[in-house]
């Protein structure tokens, strides 16, 4: 028998042989293709674990945080989160031009303003507002002091109506659960356990839905910001308001047939409600500020109620949003445009004079027996060494109209005393100080290229006859350019972004776009609006290398060797 | 009902009053970091109150960070971040309230936090108007106002605030500060705007449009500055006639460079300089900040302060005791901006104002400056 089965897998296993025409196999039976390839994954695994501190380093400290600065250029959730119900109800508006809103979005505003003057949110919508429309910052600062009196109405009448309204206790035992009651009795805060978390009574959400939905807030407020008890803690006059609404609301009749804690004060509320005078909170936030009457705000606020907006965009391409779409400022609010062309101008210019000033440094450079050159390399490095602030300062001292160089020119006659020359706070002062800070940049990569081109090259050009200009311009630049195109990307690159040069030798002609990023960033703190500039300007910049990798072609550009 | 919510509140303030206390005793951090300007400044601060504090709590250390031109940014960052370093921090009153806007300084009861004068009248009294945000604890008062060359200006010299704009009378080069406020405010006082009309003038578009055309007439004459330091430097190189900085500043470039420059007073804006704390402090730290905030704020050390910088003390009690000048030995009194003599005419910055305006006038002042 055994002999039989022996055959069988015998025969089988040659069948298999010649049936089989897949991949060639590696020794321990798996395809060779996969085996290889599970050993180049290895490989390729251990190169990227290798380069993973450097990698996670990259991307957490520098991608990241540039991809969460780009992203504010166009969210604008504060609007929403601020004031979810406003915004909801304002989808009923027209919008149209010198009307408003119906009641029930003032009412909507009312409790939105309440709840984030609670957490100190308004103002800060305020401020956001503000870009958009001068005054919304006062305005919304001003509504949220004033909010507590719009509520205070409905808050006094229960109260006069009956003291039980005025005890947080009493409201705790109608909406709280049997269990939590239990627990917040028992705590203490001094013990130093965590307060029991709020939980709703089942089914006083569907008898007074509104009141339940403000008590959640109010609840989870006191526990979690405040951190105060809140089984003592009295509700806001919000929740006031709330439970007059339910009382007048469309579940009156479930009102009507309550029997839980606090039966007997509810039914003599609900009967004494309809008789309770009545709040106008449009005429209440027109009291406020009469800006909550007029159009724009209410244009401003649904304007900017999606979650994402253009508006920082638009800002910065001097554009606005309007009623009939996006349209240019007003001529004397443009700038960003005149501020994008004269950065891109002006370094040009730097990286130019850098080129004409830093070539033939390079080439002595190059050409200096080693010794001298390393001093000469000392003396290029030097300005490295020393504060980038101390150096522009420096600069002002030099330049300005009592300075070093206009004296020496007056002294010399050049110029007249009375028309000293105005090289400093303008156009000339920034490209005189930068050229200065950013020439190391030029005659580095300059120098590294320069010094691999072997010198019999030249002396082989001249004694085939070539003048020495031929001899440079033929045989010699053609193979410098390389350095040049590196050493301009570098001067280009760093100082399209520069601003603390400009900002301190500029005046208002000399002034880059990264000023502008600079104060929205630090003094105006809008932001968005920053990370929109800087977002363009970034384009701008791969927009430009991408068309000089086109043009002269990227792998013609080397730093040495 | 107001009364019922007022009991309330004060009772809770008492609640976290007694927290602190008991913190105070226990457990406080053993190190502060204090964030101030720098400079001039910065030394009189530590002169006149963190030392003497390090000297009575000798296992406690202070750390300084230069960082109150950049507080709102870092601040905003910071507490994005959930990791505030910063334990005070000195800003403007401006800077004050926007931080208090936004969430990122804590409110504060000036009676509870701030120690009462010496007499006993509460620190709210004390400190009068000048608590001008809930989370502002004032310092000093000081003002932006105008230094001339004496041997510039001939045998006038300026007196009054419209002199800037007077290029005939007085020609050269002045500073400016490269921003709309205070510059805004001048220009329509010496287009005739009366003083009471100035802020509803320059609420209007048009109103705008003609601050920005008087400010024109001498805008090829202007050095805009942007830093304090810019204008006693150039006032010292003779490299303008008259420019706009703080006038403790200009007190340093007078008495102790003793450079040929002197005070125009004129229209002088005053503006608020204190401390804030930043929100959400653990409460190690905010015990150990407000034990020395409620020191270093009380009247003597404010007034201790003016005799190393020519500021104001922004408590009513403390003026009187402004003495002489720590070094140089000379009353500091006339010095100050709220003397009586230099304050015929001022202004008060206008907070709200500028609160709400600041972004508007601001992007139309820059595209005036680029034209």
């Amino acid at each position: 028998m055994s002999d039989v089965n022996t055959a069988t897998t015998a025969l089988d296993a040659e069948r298999a042989e010649k049936e089989y025409s897949g991949p060639m196999l590696a020794a321990d039976g798996t395809p060779l293709k996969r085996s290889l390839n599970r050993a180049l994954r290895r490989q390729k695994m251990r190169a990227l674990l290798l380069i993973a501190p450097l990698l996670i380093f990259v991307l957490v400290t520098f991608i990241a945080p540039i991809a969460d600065m780009l992203f504010r250029s166009v969210e604008n959730e504060i609007v929403q989160n601020t004031l979810p119900r406003t915004t909801k109800a304002l989808d009923q508006w027209s919008g149209e031009d010198g009307t408003t809103p119906d009641a029930p979005v003032y009412k909507a505003l009312y409790q939105d303003i309440y709840v984030a003057q609670e957490r100190k949110l308004h103002t800060r919508l305020g401020s956001r507002l503000n870009y958009e429309l001068t005054g919304a910052s006062s305005l919304f600062r001003k509504s949220g002091r004033g909010v507590d009196d719009i509520g205070e109405v409905y808050q006094d009448q229960f109260e006069d109506l009956n003291a039980f309204w005025k005890k947080g206790e009493n409201w705790n035992e109608i909406f709280g659960s049997d269990a939590w009651l239990a627990q917040i009795k028992d705590w203490k805060k001094a013990s130093g356990t965590p307060q029991p978390v709020f939980e709703m009574r089942d089914g006083i959400a569907d008898i007074f839905p509104q009141t339940a939905s403000y008590y959640l807030i109010f609840a989870d407020f006191v526990q979690t910001v405040d951190e105060d008890n809140l089984y003592k803690e009295d509700p806001w006059p919000l929740i006031y308001s709330a439970f007059y609404d339910d009382m007048a609301g469309d579940t009156a009749a479930a009102i009507a047939s309550y029997s839980g804690p606090g039966a007997t004060e509810i039914a003599e509320a609900a009967a004494a409600a309809p008789g309770f005078e009545t709040v106008d909170y449009k005429a209440a936030f027109v009291k406020i500020d009469k800006d909550w009457g007029a159009s724009p705000i209410w244009g401003t606020i649904r304007a900017y109620s999606p979650k994402f907006t253009s508006g920082y965009f638009l800002n910065a391409v001097d554009m606005q949003k309007s009623a009939d779409g996006p349209q240019l400022r007003p001529e004397n609010e443009r700038i960003y445009g005149t501020l994008f062309l004269r950065t891109l101008f002006m370094s040009v210019c730097i990286t130019l004079s850098c080129i004409l000033l830093g070539y033939p440094v390079g080439w002595i450079l190059a050409n200096l027996p080693a010794r001298s050159a390393n001093l000469l390399m000392i003396l290029v490095l030097l300005p490295f060494w020393t504060s980038l602030l101390v150096r522009t300062s420096a600069w002002k001292v030099m330049l300005q109209q009592q300075g070093v160089v206009n004296d020496t020119l007056v002294w010399l006659g050049v110029v007249a005393d009375d028309s000293r020359l105005a090289l400093i706070n303008n156009q000339t002062g920034t490209i005189i100080a930068m050229t200065h800070i950013l020439l190391p940049f030029m005659i580095l990569p300059l120098y590294s290229v320069m010094k691999t081109v072997p010198p019999s090259y030249l002396r082989a050009a001249k004694s085939l006859g070539a003048t020495n200009w031929t001899a440079f311009w033929r045989v010699y630049f053609p193979q410098s350019v390389p350095g040049i195109g590196a050493g301009s990307i570098l001067v280009f690159i760093l100082s399209i972004g520069y601003y603390i040069t400009p900002e301190i030798v500029g005046g208002t002609t000399g002034t880059f776009i990264s000023n502008r990023i600079a104060y929205h960033i630090s003094s105006s703190l809008n932001w968005g609006l920053a990370a929109a500039l800087g977002a363009i300007l970034l384009a701008v910049v791969l927009g430009l290398y991408y068309a000089y990798d086109k043009i002269v072609g990227i792998d013609n550009v080397k730093l040495g060797g | 009902m107001k009364f019922t919510t007022t009991l309330l509140a004060s009772s809770a303030i008492v609640g976290a009053g007694t927290l602190a206390f008991a913190d105070a005793h226990g457990n406080m951090a053993k190190e502060m970091t204090l964030v101030s300007w720098g400079g001039a400044y910065q030394s009189s601060q530590d002169k006149a109150y963190v030392q003497p504090y390090l000297g009575m709590n000798s296992d406690v250390s202070a750390v300084w960070d230069e960082s109150s031109a950049e507080a709102v940014a870092k601040l905003r960052a910071m507490n994005e971040a959930g990791n505030v370093t910063w334990d005070l921090v000195d800003v403007v009153a401006a800077d004050a309230i926007r931080l208090c806007d936004e969430g990122l300084a804590m409110e504060i009861d000036a009676d509870e936090v701030l120690a009462a004068a010496p007499d006993g009248t509460p620190a709210s009294e004390d400190f009068g108007d000048l608590l001008v945000s809930d989370c502002f604890i004032p310092q000093i008062v000081y003002s932006t106002t105008f230094g001339y060359r004496t041997d510039m200006v001939g045998d006038t010299p300026p007196t009054k605030i419209c002199d800037v704009f007077d290029l005939e009378a007085y020609p050269g080069k002045r500073a400016l500060e490269k921003r709309p406020i205070n510059n805004m405010e001048w220009a329509l006082l010496c287009d005739g705007v009366e003083k009471a009309d100035v802020y509803d003038v320059l609420a209007t578009p048009e109103g705008q449009e003609k601050a920005l055309a008087k400010l024109g007439t001498i805008k090829d004459s202007v050095i805009w500055w942007s830093a304090g330091a810019d204008t006693p430097q150039l006032l010292a190189d003779g490299e303008i006639v008259m420019g706009s900085t703080y006038n403790g500043r200009l007190f340093s470039v007078i008495e102790e460079q003793k450079q040929p420059v002197a005070m125009l007073w004129d229209a002088q804006v005053f503006d608020l300089d204190g401390w804030i704390i930043p929100a959400g402090l653990p409460a190690d730290r905010l015990a150990r900040v407000m034990d020395f905030v409620k020191f270093a704020t009380d009247t003597q050390r404010l007034a201790d302060q003016s005799q190393y910088i020519s500021y104001g003390p922004a408590r009513l009690s403390s003026a009187p005791m402004v003495g002489k000048h720590a070094d140089l030995g000379i009353d500091m009194a006339p010095h100050m901006p709220t003397d009586p003599k230099n304050a015929e005419n001022t202004f008060l910055y206008n907070y709200e104002f500028w609160a709400d305006y600041r972004d508007d006038i601001d992007a139309k002042f820059q595209a005036w400056l680029a034209q």
